[in-house]
């Protein structure tokens, strides 16, 4: 016997939900604009074109640091990681959607990448540690790329299954139909097609990164002074440079210094985020 | 010809492998670097309260105490909200809901080192000022132990209330996925016999997808557990029992991040051992994940 609700109270507990789920979605929206209103006006502030063209100074010194030796160290880290990250990832993704006759091993796998998406990023910092820091001996930017090569991979691997997946099975035989070897057709018809896919899955991945900083702690720290040692040695890059003036710093000049390195920072990766969404809009699912 | 393609599909099989030797990779070496650690307190560590790097006493409890309860409190505030957002959003006017939608994806894309300094200089202050007070005097919480009366803004609660709005995206998001998958068919029957919009979410949506909402629950705890960053700046960073919900603790993932440089032999072997209880944590978390999530074949929110 089912029990009896009045209409009123149905219709009242109805609208009330109604409400509930417009401020749900207002209070997220509402969020997301007052972290980057505040990161906005905090960060403007600092902008100077000396700010991105002096290198970061320690505090106290007679010329003003800028951010710009931190952003080339950013941007080696990432454009290092892309290159190491990119061509295996690329190819993972390739076997688990093109090659369907060894099932175990491709549930095996699909099910790691989606574990290892999840793992923490603090725990990749760690392994990268492990593996890089302690048998070379310093910290390097290196050992940065690989530990966020290792947080990219997964991601493109399976963004690359999607979209390889969504590729009709009628080009695939079309292009073996016409005589190409299984290599040439994946490569040069299937992903062909699907480059735009492709493109999406490792931009977003990339942005993902770029602004990823509990990795860069245990692996890339910190320097003063240009990148010039890639392989050797610590170098500057704008994570840990916004934790380290934000924290670590009780000079206000730090931290002004630190917001805006966190609009360099937010800008950055939202932009890269938003545009490929747009311009990449029609091909994901 | 024919070696060719089987040099490709080799090639494409051992970058494959890579990932799966990378997720064993991760145990071993962990598991390596926090042997001393292990071996001389055992599986007591887990339970052991001190972190006194003077007697070279360490235990796990009190991090793990303030990860949970990190981890709690940002699921129970962003549940509710993820569920209805993605409630609003499926039901919304195509065009207002994908903008919304981008929107609050937007939140997910913000790095976190930005969500730890807003939650610094921002939302910290705010605490002190205005919400912990009301919430201990105004509104006379403060007389159950659990919450406490002695506050200066940073804590678990705040760390919590960050989380949360960190991985509100990422729930919603699959949210939006699985109620999208629910049957037309099941909704218009549903409203045919004159269930409110409410109702057929609760009765119909929600049941026909709890699955996939498990899986986003779960996904979206897997991100609170292992957040390092903005847990960092706010939490405090006291390797003690927190007391209550406004005094300040410590995640695992935070003490890693905050030990590690100054850190080295049995101190850094532990925190290694802290690490392989992340790692562990994280792993179970994931396996349920990807268990429900399978059935439903709603997408990840990592790959948006």
């Amino acid at each position: 016997m089912m029990r009896r609700r009045p209409l009123t109270w149905r219709k009242l507990s109805n609208q009330f939900v109604k409400i509930f789920s417009t401020a749900a979605v207002l209070l997220a929206v509402g969020a997301m604009l007052w972290i980057l209103y505040t990161v906005a006006c905090y960060g403007f502030r600092s902008m100077s074109l000396s700010f991105f063209t002096t290198p970061t100074m320690p505090y106290g010194g007679p010329v003003r640091g800028g951010i710009a030796n931190a952003f080339l160290g950013s941007v080696m880290i990432t454009f290092g990681a892309a290159v190491i990250a990119v061509p295996p990832a690329l190819c993972a993704g390739i076997f688990l959607a093109e090659y369907k006759d060894w099932k175990t091993v491709s549930n095996v796998l699909r099910f790691s990448a989606n574990v290892m998406m999840g793992i923490p990023s603090v725990l990749v910092g760690l392994f990268a540690y492990i593996i890089l820091v302690v048998p070379t001996g310093n910290f390097s930017g290196f050992s940065a790329s690989v530990a966020l090569a290792i947080i990219m991979f997964p991601v493109i691997m399976r963004t690359t299954e999607d979209m390889l997946g969504m590729v009709p099975d009628a080009l695939r035989e079309s292009a073996l139909a016409l005589g190409m070897t299984r290599t040439r057709a994946t490569v040069c018809i299937v992903c062909l097609s699907a480059r735009k896919g492709l493109l999406t899955g490792i931009l977003l991945a990339l942005s993902r990164v770029s602004g990823e900083t509990a990795p860069l702690l245990f692996t890339a720290l910190f320097s003063d002074g240009w990148p010039k040692n890639y392989f050797t040695g610590p170098i500057a890059n704008m994570p840990v440079l916004i934790t380290e003036y934000s924290t670590n710093s009780p000079f206000e000049v730090m931290h002004q210094a630190g917001w805006g390195a966190a609009l360099v920072v937010t800008v950055l990766v939202l932009v890269i985020n938003m545009s490929t969404r747009i311009i990449f809009r029609e091909k994901k699912i | 010809m024919f070696r060719y393609d089987t040099a490709f599909k080799w090639i494409c099989l051992v970058c494959a492998g890579v990932v799966g030797v990378l997720m064993l990779g991760f145990f071993i070496q962990l598991f390596i670097s926090s042997f001393s650690a292990w071996r001389e307190f055992g599986l007591s560590f887990l339970w052991s309260r001190d972190w006194n790097p003077v007697t070279d006493k360490y235990g796990a409890l009190p991090s793990i105490v303030g990860t949970l309860s990190t981890t709690v409190i940002s699921l129970v505030i962003a549940l509710p909200l993820a569920f209805s957002a993605a409630l609003y959003l499926v039901d919304a006017r195509p065009l207002i809901g994908e903008i919304l939608s981008h929107a609050i994806d937007l939140l997910a894309a913000i790095p976190s080192v930005i969500y730890g300094m807003w939650g610094l200089f921002v939302l910290a202050p705010l605490m002190q000022k205005y919400v912990q007070p009301f919430l201990a005097d105004t509104l006379g919480l403060g007389r159950f132990s659990f919450i406490g009366t002695e506050f200066n803004g940073f804590g678990i609660l705040t760390a919590g209330l960050i989380l949360s709005i960190m991985i509100l995206p990422y729930i919603c998001a699959i949210m939006r996925d699985v109620f999208r998958m629910t049957p037309p068919m099941l909704r218009e029957s549903a409203y045919g016999v004159g269930c409110t919009k409410w109702e057929t979410a609760r009765d119909i949506v929600l049941r026909y997808g709890i699955r996939g909402i498990l899986g986003g629950v779960f996904i979206g705890l897997g991100r609170a557990l292992g957040e390092t960053m903005a847990v960092l700046f706010v939490i405090g960073n006291i390797m003690e029992m927190p007391s209550s919900i406004f005094s300040g603790s410590a995640t695992i993932a935070s003490t890693l991040a905050n030990h590690f440089a100054e850190a080295d032999g049995l101190q850094r072997s532990a925190l290694f051992a802290l690490g392989l209880v992340l790692l562990l944590m994280s792993f179970g978390i994931q396996v349920l994940a990807q268990y429900y999530l399978h059935a439903t074949g709603a997408r990840r929110g990592e790959t948006r």
